[in-house]
């Protein structure tokens, strides 16, 4: 119901320097699991199932011990690295990059001591825009959870996406929609009164919503594979997929082959199959 | 044993393919390709629950082609009264086997030699120190559980696993608390000999006032005993000469001493008040097989009791089998718990490794230790009850027991919820 802060990063330009100073603060709380980033770690438990199940069912050769072996991964807006570490537990080689260096810092710890993650992951202080030069193609998926709505400038932000995924790259967005209920939950519910987030992590006017974020990626080359509402119940702490946006969504968009469409095909927003294929938008059955 | 079977299930699990998983086993490497003719007296009563968990990890066909014995039927009956109750399968299916914990043992060594890059087993290593992690927040210092053996060596885990016993050292390091209660009776268990062979399908158990008698298939003419009496009578009972042992295992379960009028009186006046309102009858009393002569060097015992642990898990730990919980084994359930919970934390373990989670988050052990207490609580006390049931001769509880038992005898739904219960 609630977005949980995380940092994005962008360019110089698309960073917000005061959303930084907000997230410096709490850099060293990424892994209480029970604390401030308590509705981050349980989100995992349905995020993590939908990048690799999206994943394994457009590859054909995986092994489920290691189903996500192989792949590269950026991971931007990493934050403390709640998400890095699943995703390179399960056999990605994953980069993750923040522009707050705390952040950075507490993450690289972390996984220091696992030998495992140790070799699979690296973090960078760095925006987005920064390491586009250098990644130009390099990435099969890009993760951005919880992090556009932080982000300035969300075209350019979707456009060094586009750069640094290797065609047919899939990237993955999870954030906050612009509705009244979510001014409602998100901010004055989840910040003010139950302090489920802390005060000031979101800003509404930055929400993005569905319809907007989809027009975005297909103007820039991608194809919108998945839109799913997303559910978090505050007195179970956890998260559940839902028909609703209105809150909580999720995008799966894979970047278009060699030649970009210049008009993409119409999708369906309420496509709500966590396993769409590569080939085409026909939306699978209800899940 | 519950230590090695866990460690065979999450070593075959395909979610643990990419993980390192370290057995520390105080004892030698038991394996046999030949096993010895004669028969262990520390054998198991492994339900159908339990033999498919074994199944999972690839254990339960070298069970099968090693040494086992199914049975069908199970007799319980009181030495007060007439009252019995029997369990039955309709079908051919059987009920569970009697398998000698060695032959598990060896099965497991061999699946666990199968699984030999992603489980390294320590042969009589010895745990001396268990530094435990703070909580997870604090980023400075080690998050993992350390422990260091008698050798000198190292380990570090996300995840530690206590099967160590109902003296549970991980239990004790841990601080977890453990509610626990010594029985006033030892078991006596021993290898018998059956007078002449029989087909020998049926477990029997038979309450005597100071204590339930079994006696369990192990071939066509042989018999596992486990005797739980009074500390006094098992030590009476180990010094005797091999006739006079023999003897009270037979009186003890043919002998009618402990009858009284009234309740035989009682109890007929019941049966025959269930057989107006079930003509078709109750299944059929049958006579245990006598016994012969008690295999030599066999004879052993060792103390009773109940405990059961108020948390089964912590942050990065977990407990196991009779570290978390110790049964009476008047219902033969002690191993079958403790396979319950290897399969139910595998499950949970399983399904977290395919998340790429942290395999000692509390996040699933606590759906592990809520699913298992809901389950082990209910039958330790249950059984805690019969056992305090049945160590009395005062009339009016032998009265309500002995209706009790021919009730449920009487009653097919009920009979078929204990026996679902049971062969979890």
């Amino acid at each position: 119901m609630f977005t949980v802060k995380r940092l994005f990063s962008t360019s110089h330009s698309s960073v917000d320097s005061k959303e930084m100073k907000k997230f410096q603060l709490l850099a060293h709380k990424w892994w209480d699991e029970e604390g401030e980033y308590a509705a981050l770690h349980s989100m995992n438990d349905i995020r993590v199932p939908f990048i690799r199940d999206t994943l394994l069912s457009m590859s054909s050769n995986y092994h489920l011990g290691n189903p996500l072996s192989g792949i590269k991964i950026l991971d931007v807006g990493c934050g403390g690295g709640l998400l890095s570490e699943p995703l390179g537990r399960l056999g990605a080689s994953v980069t993750g990059i923040d522009p707050v260096e705390d952040n950075i810092r507490t993450a690289d710890r972390h996984k220091s001591f696992d030998p495992v993650l140790a070799k699979r992951i690296q973090y960078k202080s760095s925006s987005l825009e920064e390491i586009v030069e250098e990644s130009m193609e390099t990435f099969d998926v890009i993760v951005a959870s919880e992090v556009v709505e932080h982000v300035a400038d969300l075209e350019m932000f979707i456009k060094c996406c586009s750069q640094v995924l290797k065609p047919d790259g899939s990237l993955f967005i999870t954030t906050i929609n612009k509705t009244q209920l979510s001014y409602v939950l998100g901010i004055v519910v989840a910040e003010k009164i139950m302090g489920i987030v802390p005060e000031g992590t979101h800003e509404w006017e930055k929400f993005i919503p569905p319809e907007e974020l989809e027009h975005l990626l297909e103007s820039n080359g991608f194809l919108v594979k998945t839109v799913k509402g997303m559910l978090y119940n505050p007195l179970s702490g956890s998260w559940s997929w839902t028909e609703s946006m209105s809150l909580n969504y999720a995008v799966h968009a894979v970047k278009a082959g060699a030649q970009p469409t210049d008009t993409p095909p119409e999708t369906d927003i309420q496509q709500p199959s966590a396993t769409a294929g590569t080939a085409g938008t026909a939306p699978d059955g209800p899940v | 044993m519950v230590g090695s079977a866990m460690a065979a299930v999450l070593g075959h699990d395909i979610h643990f393919h990419d993980k390192k998983i370290a057995l520390l086993e105080a004892g030698p490497r038991k394996d046999y390709d030949h096993l010895p003719d004669s028969y262990s007296n520390r054998v198991s009563s492994i339900s159908p629950g339990s033999a498919t968990l074994l199944s999972s990890c690839g254990a339960w066909d070298h069970v099968c082609s090693l040494r086992l014995k199914p049975f069908r039927r199970m007799q319980v009956w009181d030495a007060c009264s007439e009252a019995m109750i029997v369990f039955e399968k309709d079908d051919l299916d059987d009920m569970g086997y009697i398998v000698e914990n060695d032959v598990i043992m060896s099965a497991l060594t061999k699946q666990l030699d199968a699984v030999a890059d992603r489980v390294e087993v320590f042969y009589r290593s010895k745990a001396v120190g268990y530094t435990w992690p703070l909580p997870s927040h604090s980023c400075d210092t080690s998050p993992w559980v350390q422990v260091e053996l008698a050798d000198g060596r190292r380990l570090q885990t996300k995840l530690l696993i206590g099967a160590d016993g109902h003296n549970s050292v991980v239990r004790k390091e841990a601080e977890i608390q453990n509610i626990e209660h010594q029985y006033d009776q030892s078991a006596v268990v021993a290898t018998l000999h059956l007078s002449e062979a029989t087909d020998n399908n049926v477990a029997w158990q038979r309450f005597l006032p100071t204590g339930p008698i079994a006696l369990l298939p192990l071939s066509d003419t042989a018999s596992s005993l486990v005797w739980s009496t009074s500390h006094d009578h098992a030590l009476e009972l180990l010094a005797m000469d091999e006739e006079t042992f023999v003897d009270s295992i037979n009186s003890a379960f043919w002998s009618n001493i402990n009858h009284s009028e009234f309740i035989d009186t009682a109890g007929a006046m019941f049966r025959s008040a269930i057989s107006l309102l079930k003509p078709s009858g109750t299944a059929v009393r049958q006579l245990p097989p006598s016994v012969a002569k008690v295999d030599p060097e066999s004879r052993a015992m060792f103390p009773l009791g109940m405990g059961h642990a108020t948390e089964y898990v912590q942050h990065r730990v977990a407990l196991i089998g009779d570290a978390a919980h110790r049964v009476h084994p008047l219902a033969g359930q002690g191993v079958n718990l403790g396979f319950g919970d290897i399969a139910c934390l595998a499950h949970h373990l399983s399904a977290a490794a395919f998340n790429g989670s942290d395999l000692g988050s509390l996040k699933h052990l606590l759906k592990f230790e809520t699913e298992r207490q809901r389950h082990n609580v209910s039958l330790i006390a249950a059984t805690d009850v019969l056992k305090r049931l049945y160590s009395t001769t005062l009339a009016p509880l032998v009265l309500l027991r002995t209706w009790g038992l021919q009730a449920t005898n009487a009653l097919p739904p009920v009979k078929e919820q204990i026996m679902a219960f049971a062969s979890k």
